[in-house]
């Protein structure tokens, strides 16, 4: 089988740590080889990151360069943009509409740009974008955006989501497992 | 036990599985998890170092109380620890030691991107150098019986790809290893030169062994194609992106011992292709070892010396050979032009106060290296040199013995608690001793930041969380000879002030201690956060220039993100027309 290739992008300090351990977990629960590349230090404080997730009969690289990404799985606008050309012919990117302004639009030194979806739709990127602050802040927590996001891209998998599910309870504190089950099917149903 | 495990899980297993009975280390990305890992099991003793050399020497010890031990340390992290290293390659060991070192190309989160095979050579020990985390596991299983066989410390060399790539590993046993009794051995052990001379033949004559070992060992593997068109030898993680590109279609040696390196192997190995390529991230250290054979070769004229690769820099570049490659991807289309995102001091950073007091009086500012490096980037601009571990304090008194009075009374060396405690101690003693009126201020964050929150001797705790003895950081100035040494707190925006003006003006040596935790830490409960009270904001954009992420400027006025700020209360400090508040208790 051809190797899956995932992108988690977003800003330091989003959870995409947690994100990457849970997609990495179910898919060797599923039996298939699998490598995933994180981001510690520097770029954690407000920088952009990325986590690359692959998984196939037998993965070598742990990371995805242009052109080969399957999903981008980005928790803020700017960054899906940002790593847009990983994407291959025929990719999709799953982005949560929030916008969190750089230091240089902090500073004045660059605005956001606006309509930088439109923008990507406009050249043929297939973008499923959608608001996945509001459905975490209605499970508990902001923070719970990883876990929104994770519900969504669920859907555009074969795995089951009963088996997200026992993923999750691997990875997840028990103490906040109930709310981050309600973040995963507030995504799951995001249309 | 099947896991998916990061790099440095992997190792922590291996060593531990190994018989480890000792760890000691000093945090640096990206070695830092391989110590934390070890520190959760409780039959093994783990410590935070005050530096790498500490680290190593305490290791050296355990050794020689035969025990088996580990020091972890980042690529540069081994500059510090290089002066034990190299005479512990005389001494060789008791109990099996290993000495993790972590590469970091494309500089993720370091100041230099120095390749630590040089070490190896430089040190005559063996060094071992995984792929991925499986290998990562079993290398550094093995590692310690190595070390004992060849009397010698050995080399792990991880690099930030594997140090924090996960893949399946599977987890055995840990092997109970009893302390080997301990004897005394003067000529073993004690390197004065009569007796260091009768090492260095053993040191000569142990190569020699490992070389042979290098020729048939679990480390270093061939994978012949079926066409022997191309022959690669690589290592560590260039070997995955060969795979990636390849798969089995061309010839492989691969190198898990990149030193010594085998001879017989790589003359077999050439002798079978047709055209012989060596990959390798950073510097050309195989190249140059199959050049020295007499063997046709191409390395670094087609693979820089320079960053990280990838599959895609090995397609790249056999495309320019004229080399077919399969399956070269197809972007949907090119990434649209976008601000950048650099890392930054979180909302309430306490480093910022003091920071913004610092620009604010035009000072001129060496720093160090933590998280306070970020007050380099704009809008603070705030520093004038980073070098490494300790240099804001070593430097700060040349600085100021080159220009005089001119720089003492506007030059200050910033260098945070953990980084004192590191190797900013002795500079300050070549201060007082040496006698210039520099100024140096502790960014005291009760906390080793940058690489994740590890206790360090000023926090009072230990790598487990449990109290321990807690260095008094105004004791310890003054015992090293520094009379003039106060507090602040860095949310006090007018006594930051007071504070470096009256310091600088003094003749006379000071240091001033800005001491507030970390915001990251859970003990720190954030304040309500604080709004802009639009009707009397005049957009003046004051506020702004201390570069606090949860403030923005929208339609003329300064707006506060609710969901970041902390409450710190700096900005309010900053604004003339009283618009900022709204959490006072």
């Amino acid at each position: 089988m051809k190797t899956t290739s995932i992108m988690i992008v977003g800003v330091g300090g989003q959870g995409s740590l947690l994100a990457s351990r849970l997609l990495g977990t179910l898919l060797t629960d599923e039996g298939y080889d699998v490598k995933v590349s994180e981001v510690h230090g520097m770029s954690q404080r407000g920088g952009s990151v990325v986590t690359y997730v692959r998984y196939g009969e037998k993965v070598y690289s742990p990371i995805v360069t242009e052109g080969e990404c399957d999903f981008i799985i980005s928790f803020e606008k700017l960054e899906a943009a940002r790593y847009a050309a990983c994407l291959r012919r025929g990719g999709k990117i799953i982005v949560n509409t929030q916008e969190i302004d750089p230091m240089p639009v902090i500073t004045g030194a660059a605005e956001y740009p606006a309509g930088v979806l439109e923008d990507l739709k406009a050249k043929g990127f297939d973008v499923d974008d959608f608001d996945a602050l509001t459905p975490a802040i209605e499970a508990g927590s902001a923070k719970a955006v990883n876990i929104v996001l994770m519900g969504h891209f669920a859907k555009h998998t074969e795995i089951p989501k009963e088996k997200w599910l026992a993923a999750m309870e691997k990875v997840i504190n028990p103490k906040f497992l109930e709310m981050n089950r309600k973040a995963f099917d507030l995504g799951y149903e995001e249309r | 036990m099947k896991r998916l495990l990061i790099g440095n899980e992997a190792v922590a297993w291996g060593l531990y599985n190994g018989g480890i009975g000792l760890v000691s280390s000093y945090p640096g990305t990206p070695s830092t998890e391989i110590t934390e890992f070890l520190a959760k099991h409780d039959d093994i003793h783990s410590e935070w170092a005050p530096n790498e050399k500490v680290a190593m020497e305490t290791a050296f010890g355990a050794s020689l109380a035969g025990m088996r031990s580990v020091c972890a340390m980042k690529h540069v992290g081994l500059n510090v620890a290089a002066d034990p290293l190299f005479t512990l390659s005389y001494t060789g060991v008791t109990g099996g030691m290993v000495v993790c070192v972590a590469d970091d190309p494309a500089m993720h989160s370091s100041q230099n991107e120095q390749d630590s095979r040089h070490y190896a050579i430089a040190a005559k020990v063996p060094m071992l150098e995984p792929s991925d985390s499986a290998e990562a596991y079993a290398f550094a299983k093995s590692a310690f019986e190595l070390s004992e066989k060849y009397d010698t410390p050995v080399l792990l060399r991880m690099c930030t790809r594997i140090a924090h790539s996960q893949c399946v590993v599977d987890i055995g046993e840990r092997e109970e290893v009893p302390l080997k009794d301990y004897v005394k051995q003067p000529s073993k052990y004690i390197m004065m030169p009569g007796y260091a001379k009768l090492r260095h033949p053993v040191v000569e004559e142990r190569t020699e062994k490992l070389k042979a070992l290098a020729e048939d060992c679990m480390y270093n593997r061939v994978e012949l194609a079926k066409d022997n068109e191309i022959g690669i030898i690589t290592s560590g993680c260039s070997y995955l992106y060969v795979k990636e590109v390849f798969g089995d279609g061309v010839s492989v040696l691969k190198i898990g011992m990149p030193n010594p390196l085998p001879e017989k192997m790589i003359r077999s190995f050439a002798a079978k292709v047709k055209k012989l390529y060596v990959i390798e991230e950073l510097d050309p250290v195989i190249e140059n070892h199959v050049k020295a054979l007499g063997i046709e070769v191409t390395g670094k004229s087609l693979f820089s010396a320079i960053g990280e690769f990838s599959q895609k820099t090995i397609r790249e570049a056999f495309v320019k050979e004229g080399i077919a490659v399969k399956d070269i991807p197809e972007a949907q289309g090119e990434a649209p032009a976008v601000p950048g995102r650099p890392p930054m001091m979180c909302s309430g950073c306490p480093h910022r106060g003091m920071y913004y007091t610092l620009v604010k009086n035009h000072i001129t500012v060496l720093g160090d290296i933590g998280c306070y490096t970020l007050g380099a980037v704009a809008p603070l601009n705030a520093l004038d040199s980073t070098l490494c571990m300790g240099a804001s304090v070593s430097g700060i008194h040349g600085f100021n013995v080159a220009r005089g009075s001119e720089t003492e009374k506007k030059t200050v060396a910033v260098i945070g608690d953990s980084t004192f405690m590191h190797s900013g101690m002795t500079g300050l003693v070549n201060i007082a001793y040496n006698a210039t009126n520099s100024t140096v201020i502790i960014l005291d964050n009760s906390i080793t930041g940058m690489t994740g929150h590890q206790q360090n001797p000023t926090t009072g705790y230990n790598i487990k969380g449990d109290p321990a003895a807690k260095v008094n950081l105004e004791a310890l100035c003054k015992a090293l000879g520094i009379n003039r040494v106060r507090v602040v707190d860095p949310y006090d925006l007018k006594a930051c002030e007071e504070a470096v003006l009256e310091e600088l003006a003094v003749e006379e040596p000071s240091v001033i201690i800005s001491r507030r935790p970390c915001v990251l830490l859970k003990y720190v409960k954030p304040k309500k956060p604080l709004a802009v009270d639009t009707d009397k904001c005049r957009g003046c954009k004051k506020c702004m220039k201390m570069g606090c992420p949860s403030i923005s400027f929208k339609d003329g006025k300064a707006r506060i993100d609710r969901t970041l700020c902390v409450g710190c209360g700096v900005c309010s400090q900053l604004c003339a027309f009283g618009a900022i508040g709204g959490n006072e208790e």
